[in-house]
């Protein structure tokens, strides 16, 4: 046994040497650049330290024990066969983790409401209302208060709340920027709200982050937050130099595929909430489409969204 | 009109163009002939027959069960390996985007429905009967049933490979993803089938052992002095009993949602596949503690055996586990906090998530005041079980972590997520099986495993383990994404990523040396002449001869503790001998039968119709699966008496080998 002992520790001190080696700041989760991430990496934080008061003295618990009782036969430590229970020793080990998980839980549920996704950020700065929709397989975000729109692409302006509201055109994704915050997930006929706010200008990683099908790994995007004035000269200049962004441009980008950067100075009006109804029927519920017409298979292909005009194709398949 | 045929052979039945495929349809075909040739070179097919396909032994379909689980556990090795070399370099073209979304999909499938629960079931039914001295489960001829219908499910599944198309929607299948508008192809239909018919045989396992340990114990086992292994079986089943009626039930509404067009899960048609997605968790949360609670009952007994020394706190480690299994029905949300539900219903899940993390740490402390003033010696089966608490302990505390619901919007589908649940499965449930495999196996089959390559296989596994994952916490935190198929030179993953794929590969090294021991300990094969192989045995199982005879007991024991044996034999050293047994008598056994096999057989082909659309295959199944029921339903004979002087030969032939 000591042998292996000996050559697993330095193998386990090498190999966290190697991991916290690793530029911290690659370590987005932890280095956050807005509030709400910042508030998670907090959360994070205490987390760890709560757990590490039971997780290190059970580790050098076990280790001690392990070693102390042997089987040798020089072993001077005591034996006692038959020591089953303890009351006191029990009511110890049963009131450590309640303590421990009551801090835990009443933090969590604190933050849980501290930190709900739909809940607004306090700012002196109007909030900016950006709508990300998930296709396959990219994303697209439309602008509606500047009535631009990209590709895989988010530009913000720093220090101001953003309030994005979410949906999937079909499968379910869901909409991630690490290091401005937590991911809320991406729902076909669901418009989900999530602000988050970048404190500095930066470059910063967005991706989808639930599985969405076959080309999936290319609904990464770049988030770039800049200063005011840069955010509103980027908006000028897409509105100048970008096409627009028309009906059938957008049932073109809704074609399976992945894209690249894209940027338009307009879109199709209420475009994102076409794509959030277009599973309502004609009664305004959701109702089978027409009703009555019945078989099999062939059922989604009817006229369900008559009213929309992004006609999907997805039963044709 | 051939022709035709071998153009839908061609380009619809196999799956062709793919050399990685191409290879394993190739080794597979030569492999059922070699079978095929062997079996009939050495004339084993009656053996075959008579002593495996029909058995309703236990102990044989527990045996059969583990042949299965180790298999699966190699196909899902391989995937998990395929997965980490695709993995390994940024942007390598290895696997495309398709066939990565299969084998990860595969990988997940296999390992928990495929590896972990005939693992676990096989382990049940090699030892529940023998620990509380029955002479078989209650349902013989159902157990059976179940083996044979999980067996032919994983098979439908694993057919998907080379015939017709892996699923490649996730694990868990969600839609609309998993619907016709995500996947048109038949690997989603081969992923519901597959689940489907073995579901049925979890399901029956399940009750099954709830009534063989309700109903069965040997005289005088009162419930509290059920061995600890037992408990965590019964814990276990129930959760069996109330969580796999849901996964039947919805993957049957997504399967008429595929087949007739329905609308439960679309999108269209006031379907919601946020239904599906928690309707699967609801039994998907329990799925992971029913397979973790067997394991802990393992570690249990070999912690309390190896360590020559009561186990400490029987009650509170009960009420532990029956608080787990309690408590894994009220959790499911969590694996969706990200959905939007509100503060409310997230808190609510998130406490109930961190209660869990009460009873499992008093098991941990349990378990180390077992050892706590024993004499602890480091056999392979206490091997894994020293190894285990480390690993679960910091597994545990990640999902802790993870239980936090608004850090978790931040921890979610990340590799973080991936690490800390196999960190659980494999420090927990795969280290559990491998104990209870190292500690039981001479009870299986009369002999033990090599001991020096099982400590090269135990480093191997464990160095390897660490290496693979503690890497893939740090690429959580780096805001990578599970089912990433490639990534991106810039973000900075590759130097983990790599680190991460070899320690994938020094744990495949860890299973090859597994499988070089077996080989080694068979061709070197010593017989363990003692029925109590480790010297130290507690419980009954002990007190018989390995391999237990067909009747497991010739006198039901007696019992007055929960460590009978240990008792026993303290009883026998102070020289107090037993009661001598009265004579014996005729025992009660149930017949072999065929029926299941068939009856599994056309529930394949059924499945198999479902998959395809071919009602010409589909009634000639659902035919042969109802007469199969009325035949069994017909049979007055289906049990006989062994006579006494059969068991007196039986018995006399063991103590000669004593």
């Amino acid at each position: 046994m000591r042998k292996y002992i000996r050559f697993l520790v330095p193998l386990m001190i090498m190999l966290i040497a190697v991991m916290l080696s690793g530029c911290s700041d690659q370590y987005v989760v932890l280095d956050p650049k807005g509030p709400i991430g910042e508030s998670q990496k907090d959360l994070i934080w205490i987390t760890v330290w709560l757990c590490a008061i039971i997780l290190v003295p059970v580790l050098i618990l076990t280790a001690i024990i392990v070693w102390r009782y042997r089987d040798k036969k020089d072993n001077k430590a005591g034996y006692q066969p038959n020591w089953e229970h303890s009351t006191k020793l029990e009511t110890i080990w049963w009131a450590i983790p309640i303590i421990i998980i009551a801090i835990l839980a009443t933090v969590t549920i604190k933050y849980t409401y501290d930190l709900e996704p739909s809940k607004p950020l306090e700012s002196a700065k109007q909030p900016i209302t950006i709508e990300a929709t998930s296709l396959d397989w990219k994303w697209l975000f439309t602008y509606p208060d500047e009535g631009i729109s990209t590709v895989n692409y988010l530009q913000i302006p720093e220090d101001t709340p953003i309030r994005f509201r979410v949906t999937a055109d079909q499968a379910m994704n869901s909409f991630w920027i690490p290091q401005l915050g937590g991911q809320i997930y991406a729902m076909s006929g669901m418009a989900m709200t999530l602000y988050l706010q970048a404190d500095e200008v930066g470059d910063f990683l967005g991706m989808g982050a639930n599985f969405t099908g076959e080309q999936f790994a290319k609904m990464t995007f770049n988030v770039k937050s800049t200063s005011d004035a840069d955010y509103r000269a980027w908006v000028d200049s897409v509105k100048q130099t970008s096409p627009a962004l028309t009906e059938e441009g957008f049932k073109e980008l809704k074609l399976p595929g992945s894209s690249e950067q894209q940027t338009f100075s307009a879109f199709p009006k209420g475009l994102f909430d076409q794509v959030v109804m277009q599973y309502v029927g004609p009664n305004g519920i959701d109702a089978p489409n027409s009703g009555k017409k019945s078989g099999p298979v062939h059922d989604a292909e009817g006229g369900h969204d008559t009213q929309s005009p992004t006609t999907t194709d997805e039963a044709k398949s | 009109m051939f022709k035709e045929f071998w153009d839908f052979l061609m380009n619809d039945f196999f799956i062709t163009g793919d050399p990685l495929i191409l290879g394993a349809q190739v080794s597979i075909g030569l492999s059922m002939v070699a079978i095929v040739i062997a079996l009939t070179y050495f004339k084993k097919w009656r053996w075959l027959w008579t002593e495996w396909l029909t058995t309703v032994d236990h102990k044989k379909i527990g045996i059969m069960y583990v042949i299965a689980a180790l298999l699966m556990l190699f196909r899902g090795g391989v995937d998990a390996l395929l997965i980490r070399t695709q993995l390994a370099v940024p942007q390598l073209e290895f696997l495309h985007a398709g066939h990565y979304n299969a084998i990860f999909t595969t990988h997940g499938v296999i390992m928990i429905l495929f590896m972990a629960m005939p693992l676990m079931f096989g382990l049940f039914n090699i030892v529940v009967p023998l620990q509380i001295g029955a002479r078989d489960v209650a349902f013989p001829y159902l157990n059976s049933l179940s083996f044979w219908l999980f067996f032919f499910g994983a098979m439908l599944f694993n057919v998907s490979f080379v015939i017709g198309g892996s699923p490649d929607a996730g694990w868990l299948a969600y839609p609309p993803l998993s619907e016709l508008s995500g996947s048109p192809g038949l690997g989603q239909d081969f992923y519901i089938w597959g689940i489907q018919i073995s579901g049925i045989g979890s399901l029956a396992s399940g009750i099954n052992f709830v009534v063989t340990i309700l109903k069965m114990r040997a005289p005088g086992m009162k419930l509290m002095q059920m061995p600890m292994f037992t408990w965590s079986v019964l814990s276990s089943s129930i959760t069996i009993m109330f969580a796999f009626p849901i996964l039947t039930v919805t993957l049957f509404l997504l399967f008429i949602d595929r087949y007739l067009g329905a609308h439960f899960f679309t999108l269209d048609g006031g379907g919601n596949p946020m239904m599906y997605v928690n309707l699967i968790w609801m039994w998907g949360h329990p799925e992971v503690y029913i397979v973790i609670l067997p394991a802990f009952g393992v570690f249990s007994d070999v912690v309390s055996t190896f360590s020559k020394k009561k186990l400490f706190g029987y009650k509170s480690m009960v009420f532990a586990l029956m608080s787990i299994s309690f408590f894994s029905f009220f959790t499911w949300l969590h694996h969706f906090f990200t959905m939007g539900s509100g503060a409310d219903v997230n808190a609510f899940f998130a406490v109930t998530t961190m209660l869990i993390a009460i009873p499992t740490g008093v098991k941990v402390f349990n378990w180390l005041f077992t050892m706590f003033r024993g004499r602890i010696t480091f056999s392979q089966p206490m091997l894994w079980t020293i190894a285990f608490i480390p690993c679960f302990v910091v597994g545990g505390m990640t999902g802790v972590m993870l239980s936090v619901a608004p850090a978790d919007f931040q921890f979610h589908n990340s590799y973080f997520l991936i690490a800390h649940f196999h960190q659980v499965l494999i420090g927990g449930v795969v280290f559990g099986y491998f104990a209870g495999l190292y500690y039981w196996w001479p009870k299986m089959f009369g002999f033990k495993l090599h001991d020096g390559l099982g400590k090269w296989a135990f480093w191997l596994w464990n160095i390897g383990f660490y290496v693979c994952f503690m890497p893939q916490y740090a690429l959580g935190l780096m805001g990578m994404t599970r089912r990433f198929n490639e990534y991106n030179f810039d973000l900075g993953w590759q130097p983990l990523n790599i680190v991460s794929t070899v320690g994938a590969f020094i744990m495949g090294l860890g299973f090859i040396f597994q499988v070089w021991q077996i080989a080694h300990s068979i061709k070197f094969l010593k017989k363990e002449k003692s029925g109590d192989a480790w010297g130290e045995g507690r419980t009954l199982e002990w007190s018989i001869p390995s391999p237990a005879p067909m009747y497991n007991f010739a006198h039901l024991p007696e019992v007055t503790s929960s460590d009978e044996w240990w008792e026993e034999k303290q009883r026998r050293a102070k020289g107090i001998q037993p009661k001598a047994p009265g004579p014996l008598e005729p025992i009660h056994m149930p017949k072999n039968s065929g029926i299941p096999f068939i009856m599994s057989v056309f529930f394949f082909i059924a499945g198999f119709g479902f998959v395809w659309h071919w009602t010409w295959m589909i009634v000639p199944g659902l035919i042969g699966v109802a007469c199969c029921l009325f035949a069994r339903s017909f049979d007055y004979d289906p049990d006989y008496y062994i006579p006494v002087d059969e068991i007196e030969r039986t018995e006399a032939a063991l103590k000669g080998v004593r």
